[in-house]
């Protein structure tokens, strides 16, 4: 794993989210809770709805679009035969750290 | 052959430590024993019941005199170990050297002090040791005395409940939204709250320290808030976290991180010297409560007799010692793929319970009100046990289990008769059913006749119950819609408990209401938060992070994700230079498409959401803001030429016209809320399919409601006739309000007149003038707030619309 520093969690509105441009396209970054931060593309599978501009509801997000709704344990859209990508996130002493192996990667030719 | 064992500090877990060592080895040993403190062992936990008044210091202190001279330890209490020379095996005291062959740091950890300006100044003091504690019990003597405590985490909340206890004024300032953040959720963080503020002490969150203010004696009198709040106190107490106590082990040369590194077996880099509490850091984990450090205790004392040991870091439960704030809190709630959460929440007696759970296996709890089953839930996630088999009961703890059924009816008719239904009235379960058996085939009949359920109404669920039991088949349910699947209450009942009981905050709705989510869903919570806002306006702050993408980001998303932007334009009336702002815009920013719309303005399409702020920004110099075509507000305001210009015009529609939008652009409702003027009956505005819409004529002013255009088509209804603008407006306003305080979220007023009746509305708006200017009061009020341009104040924060990092600048490997 390589751990890299994307920002505060302050920085993240509370039940919100923001997204990260990384060589995948861009990433959600949710935050559920005070400490509770979850990181997952941010390209719906139906439409490709933005899904962090999304409303986050428990540990889950509802694309703007047409209302799918995500776990975002998991990524898989709820009542629905789809599922987005999660990554590995994590918050330690207030800073948002991401999991980058996969999303600086470029790709191999 | 006894060997020398030098301990640095005495706290509780080198106490605890002791006490192994002499239980297995109690001769091996000559053991001398430092403290800062100047005096032994005592049980630091319990400094808050002695600030409570609870108890007394004798009663806490765990080794006394007898203890160490029984055991024949050398105490050098009160005085400080200032350096360790490894070379020479010596510890070196305040007064003077002593050698050892094994060392123990339990040196603990030191407050953290945030560095405010005043953070030095007599007056301002952690939360630690009894001499802190004695400084606050001091305060209790003093009548009108004031205290503030920043940090809302466990040593803050009891420090604060503690002086409260002793009689002083006492308020919690916390920088995070709610209380005990790493602990609680919101909810229970919400019931914590509203706890503590019943035994007198104010709690205010998200309040950010700025400086603390010194009186003329130099002492700390105030502590000032960046809002430009002042919170007066005679003692200003910081309990915002610990830091591992290492100066001294650092000195020593000793390998440190966050703390003192040791391996399982306690031992530090220096195979001689090993350490224990909260000054280590174990596997990358430091330490804050006693209960990891009781097991550390063990390991080190097993490590010191020469057998093996191994310490295991493990889940930590947490309980907050104040009295009447019963809450419990054990596990992750921050981590972890694939997880499920179980809520149960019973408002009347203020419970709520959150269980997380990966898998089969139960990871987290929280628990507020009632705590009982909390030993039983930390076991469970301890353990690792698979809660398979139990999953559907496991919220109601271990009675629950062995074959009890969960199904609900059958738990209300296992309920005997005294049990209490109703609270608000009294009502128990016999009466009801006698009622019914009675004659009372329905809710209403049971509420006349026994006022059960006739007060807040939570109990309305239970009356049904009782009623199907009672009844069986003959009991047709209601099928009043619930709001979602997150409540059985409909948008109704929502609106009116918010009202009734009062209801001013989200997680208020979630725990009084018994919301079976953690903060609702996309559907109850947009609703919800406008229930709050439009009763509320003042004590309600509205949350973005509640609405649909448009109204949280002020234009309407397309379809490929990027915004529309549409200017107001006051009564669909623009001048040259607005337009060449708006020309310079569409240019400026790449507007896919620039269009006249239905609503009398202009439509800039594909704008990047990055953009946002800075078109607003082009716009606002330009005098234009926010046309607001993205939310449940008021839209459009379409009028005619009028007198003006027009040879029918018998008023001036378009004057009236741009009042109207001056005096409702902002406001928030239902649903979105157009109106259109015209100068005379040929109504080219079609006001007469609006939401309001008002058609001048030479005795005055028709004002026409409920109208539609879009997926119904319905001419308006007729409010009132009025000679004068100004009661064309104050019907419009009051109106407007009536639809705000009542009308279910989504309902367009055409779909809520017919709900509730065009008499009803004339009766509040036109006929009761009382009633009519207290609509506008109200709705005056609510707009002190609301009537602004959200674009201006978006524009001078652009940085939220930016992606919040870019990886792929970021080199790869
Ligand atoms: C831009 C515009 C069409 C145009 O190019 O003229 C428009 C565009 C949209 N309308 Fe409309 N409506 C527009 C005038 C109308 C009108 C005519 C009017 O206002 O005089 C109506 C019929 C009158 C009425 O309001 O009922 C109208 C009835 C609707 C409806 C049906 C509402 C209903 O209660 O029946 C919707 C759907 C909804 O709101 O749920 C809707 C929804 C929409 C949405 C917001 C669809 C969406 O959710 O994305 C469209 C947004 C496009 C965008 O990104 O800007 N639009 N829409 C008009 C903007 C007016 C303005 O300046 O603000
Ligand atoms: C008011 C309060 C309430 C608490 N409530 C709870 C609770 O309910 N549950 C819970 O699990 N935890 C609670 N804690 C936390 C708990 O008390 C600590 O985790 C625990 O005391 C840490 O033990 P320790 O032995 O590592 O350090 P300490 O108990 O702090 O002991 C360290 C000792 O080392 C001494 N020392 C430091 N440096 C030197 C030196 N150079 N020379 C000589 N002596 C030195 C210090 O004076 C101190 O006496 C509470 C803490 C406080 C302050
Ligand atoms: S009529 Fe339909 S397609 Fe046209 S703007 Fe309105 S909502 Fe969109
Ligand atoms: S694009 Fe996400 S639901 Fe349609």
């Amino acid at each position: 794993m390589s751990w890299i520093d994307i920002a505060s969690v302050e920085d993240i509105p509370l039940r919100g989210a923001r997204k990260i441009r990384t060589a995948l396209g861009c990433v959600a970054i949710f935050r559920t809770a005070e400490e509770e931060v979850f990181a997952a593309s941010d390209t719906c599978p139906h439409k490709a709805g933005p899904l962090s501009d999304g409303i986050v509801h428990g540990q889950r997000i509802t694309c703007p679009l047409h209302n799918w709704v995500f776990d975002l344990n998991t990524g898989q859209a709820i009542g629905e035969d789809a599922a987005i990508p999660t990554y590995p996130v994590r918050i330690e002493a207030g800073r948002v750290l991401i999991d980058a192996s996969r999303l600086t990667a470029r790709k191999v030719a | 052959m006894t060997r020398n064992l030098v301990i640095i500090g005495a706290g509780m877990a080198s106490g605890r430590a002791i006490e192994h060592l002499l239980d297995t080895a109690p001769d091996n040993w000559n053991i001398t024993l430092f403290n800062a403190e100047p005096r032994g062992n005592y049980n630091r936990l319990m400094l808050s019941p002695v600030l409570a008044g609870e108890k007394t210091y004798e009663q806490i202190v765990t080794h006394d005199d007898a203890f160490y001279t029984d055991n024949g330890i050398n105490c050098r209490f009160g005085e400080k170990v200032i350096a360790v020379d490894r070379a020479r095996k010596v510890v070196v005291g305040e007064k003077g050297e002593v050698p050892y062959d094994k060392l123990v740091f339990g040196t603990g950890s030191n407050p953290f002090m945030i560095p405010l300006p005043g953070h030095d100044l007599p007056g301002v003091i952690p939360y630690r040791d009894l001499e802190d504690t004695e400084r606050m019990m001091s305060l209790g003597a003093r009548p009108g005395a004031k205290a503030v405590v920043i940090g809302g985490g466990l040593l803050g909340l009891e420090a604060a409940a503690g002086m409260a206890a002793q009689g002083v004024d006492v308020t919690v300032v916390h920088i995070m939204g709610h209380l005990m953040e790493r602990q609680l959720d919101e909810a229970a963080g919400y019931l914590l709250k509203k706890s503590l503020e019943a035994k007198g002490i104010k709690v205010l969150c998200r309040a950010n320290s700025k400086e603390i203010l010194a009186d003329d004696q130099g002492h700390a009198r105030a502590l000032l808030l960046d809002d430009g709040t002042e919170l007066p106190c005679d003692l200003l107490v910081m309990a915002v976290g610990i830091r591992p106590n290492v100066k001294l082990a650092q000195e020593a040369g000793l390998a440190v991180g966050k703390g003192i590194h040791v391996d399982a077996q306690m031992v530090t880099s220096d195979p001689d010297i090993l350490a224990l509490g909260e000054c280590v850091e174990f596997d990358g984990a430091i330490f804050g409560l006693v209960a990891p450090l009781y097991d550390q205790a063990k390991v080190l004392a097993r490590t010191l007799a020469g057998e093996e040991a191994a310490f295991v870091n493990r889940e930590v439960s947490t309980k907050l010692k104040v009295t009447g704030c019963d809450l419990f809190s054990a596990g992750d709630f921050a981590e972890g793929e694939g997880r499920e959460d179980i809520v149960f929440r019973d408002p009347a007696r203020g419970v709520y319970k959150r269980l997380v759970i990966e898998g089969d296996r139960l990871i987290g709890a929280v628990m507020y009100g009632d705590t009982a089953d909390g030993a039983w839930f930390y076991s469970l996630i301890k353990d690792g046990s698979s809660i398979e088999e139990m999953r559907d009961t496991l919220i109601f703890g271990p009675a629950a289990q062995g074959g009890a059924s969960a199904d609900p009816l059958s738990a209300v008719a296992a309920l005997p008769p005294d049990a209490e239904i109703c609270g608000c009235n009294g009502v128990c379960k016999g009466t009801i059913v006698e009622a019914i058996q009675g004659g009372a085939p329905d809710l209403g009949a049971v509420r006349a006749k026994t006022k059960a359920s006739a007060s807040c109404g939570t109990c309305t669920g239970l009356v049904e119950q009782l009623l199907q039991v009672t009844l069986g088949d003959d009991y047709a349910a209601p099928t009043a819609q619930p709001m979602c699947g997150c409540t059985d209450l409909t948008h109704e009942d929502v609106r009116r408990l918010i009202k009734t009981k009062p209801l001013k905050s989200q997680e208020a709705v979630w725990q009084e209401l018994g919301w079976k989510t953690r903060n609702g869903c996309h559907s109850c919570r947009p609703a919800v938060n406008f229930y709050l806002l439009a009763d509320w306006p003042l004590e309600y702050r509205d949350d973005p992070q509640s609405r649909f993408v448009n109204e949280r980001k002020h234009a309407n998303i397309q379809k490929d994700g990027t915004f529309s932007v549409v200017p107001r334009m006051w009564g669909g009336v623009t001048t040259a230079g607005e337009l060449r702002a708006i020309a310079d815009a569409a240019e400026k920013y790449n507007a896919k498409t620039v269009k006249v719309t239905g609503g009398q303005r202009i439509d800039l399409l594909g704008i990047r959401g990055e953009d946002l702020p800075a078109i607003w920004a082009d716009l606002n110099e330009a005098g234009l803001v926010s046309g607001h075509a993205y939310s449940k507000g008021l839209r459009t305001v379409k009028t005619c030429v009028g007198s003006d210009h027009c040879r029918f015009g018998t008023q001036d529609s378009t004057g009236l016209g741009i009042k109207l939008e001056k005096a409702l652009w902002g406001s928030w409702t239902p649903h979105k809320v157009k109106l259109a003027v015209s100068g005379c009956p040929r109504n080219c505005a079609e006001a007469t399919c609006k939401d309001v819409g008002v058609i001048c004529v030479d005795s005055g002013y028709q004002v026409g409601v409920a109208g539609a255009a879009g997926m119904d088509l319905k001419e308006t209804e007729r409010l009132a006739d009025v000679p004068t603008e100004q009661e064309a407006i104050d019907l419009t306003i009051a109106f407007v309000q009536l639809y705000r305080e009542n009308a279910k979220y989504l309902d367009r007023p055409y779909k809520w007149v017919a709900k509730v009746g065009l008499d009803w509305v004339k009766e509040k708006v036109v006929t009761d003038r009382e009633s009519r200017a207290a609509l506008i009061e109200r709705f005056e009020l609510s707009q002190s707030i609301y009537r602004k341009d959200p674009w201006a104040e978006h524009a001078a924060k652009p940085a939220a619309y930016q992606p919040l990092a870019d990886l792929t600048l970021e080199a790869a490997e």
